[in-house]
């Protein structure tokens, strides 16, 4: 993978054996209108886009289902277990999301409270324990706890996916430090899903080192969202670029940077 | 009604024909068989079974597919 400068260089973005090109990964959900969705990912230039499973609305059966907009040739759909409060729920529901007959990759969410959407990580490791032996490439929606983090890379998980902050609050990354934990302790990938709200969220999440950012209502919820979706592109690609570069030391006193040689008498 | 049966589609009772498959009652619904997946009972009916599973009164039939979603 190459950066927008040739001096600094990318390892490639492997995720369950399959390479992808952007780090960017986006959702589908709550875009005003399916065009404008198709749009912002288009301009995010994402390649992995997730889906929810749900039951058919009998009564509209008619109506243009998602797929209608997203070219399965170009986009990579990644199946969620959003809305699941149980380890059954939750391979139940990547079950019926494989059968519709993408992939066997599945971004497992087990929800353990209604108001924070954080994650029931007990369900979640039985689910991605069972997922795996089914033969699931399971990317596991987490915490920014290390140790839920380790147990779900040993249960074989594809990647973890630790919270920036919880589910459509936009609040940023709250704990980089746990983050950036789970970063230098896993060797399968880390991707942040959910929280990131603007641009600099996005780029100050990449420079902890992670391996890519899912986002959705920091697009879908954007007064334009195609012009966000284009901001993240740029911002994940500043902060993953930033990071392969090195940051400057910080330090508490200034350091002039013009030569205190030759100054006037 | 001799020939109509109760079966419960997505938490919604509805009368299907008796002997009715599940291809059948896709059909009756005006859902692409390609476009849905057919869960009987809690069980996963792959495709090109539909047509050889017939439904009993009581059968849960669970219809799904990909909506937006994060």
């Amino acid at each position: 993978m190459t950066t927008a400068v040739d001096t600094v260089r990318d390892t490639p973005f492997v995720v369950g054996g399959r390479t992808f090109h952007s780090r960017l990964m986006v959702g589908t959900g709550k875009y005003h209108d399916n065009e404008t969705m198709a749009r912002a990912i288009e301009a995010s230039g994402a390649e992995v886009v997730t889906v929810a499973v749900r039951r058919v609305d009998l009564d509209r059966s008619q109506e243009t289902g998602i797929l209608y907009h997203l070219d399965p040739n170009r986009y990579f759909l990644l199946a969620n277990t959003a809305g699941c409060f149980t380890a059954d729920d939750a391979v139940r529901y990547a079950r019926l999301a494989r059968e519709a007959g993408f992939n066997e990759f599945v971004k497992l969410e087990v929800i353990g409270d209604q108001e924070t959407l954080l994650p029931d990580v007990q369900g979640l490791l039985d689910a991605a324990r069972t997922l795996v032996k089914d033969g699931f490439r399971v990317l596991a929606y987490t915490n920014e706890d290390l140790v839920t983090a380790l147990r779900l890379e040993d249960a074989g998980c594809a990647a973890v996916m630790p919270l920036a902050s919880p589910i459509g609050s936009g609040l940023g990354l709250l704990n980089p430090y746990g983050v950036r934990t789970i970063k230098r302790r896993l060797t399968v990938p880390v991707v942040v899903d959910a929280g990131v709200g603007t641009a600099s969220d996005a780029c100050v999440t990449m420079e902890q080192g992670v391996d890519g950012i899912l986002m959705n209502t920091a697009l879908a919820a954007a007064r334009d969202p195609v012009g966000m979706a284009h901001a993240m592109r740029l911002a994940v690609e500043a902060g993953r670029t930033a990071y392969l570069a090195g940051r400057m030391p910080k330090r508490e006193v200034a350091v002039p940077s013009s030569p205190l040689e030759g100054m006037l008498d | 009604m001799n020939d109509a049966i109760d079966v419960m589609v997505n938490g919604e009772r509805r009368p299907v024909a008796r002997g009715a498959t599940l291809l059948e009652l896709l059909r009756s619904l005006e859902l692409d068989p390609r476009a849905v997946v057919v869960e009987h009972n809690r069980t996963i009916v792959r495709r090109p079974r539909l047509g050889d599973v017939t439904v009993a009164p009581g059968d849960a039939i669970e219809l799904v597919h990909f909506v937006g979603g994060g």
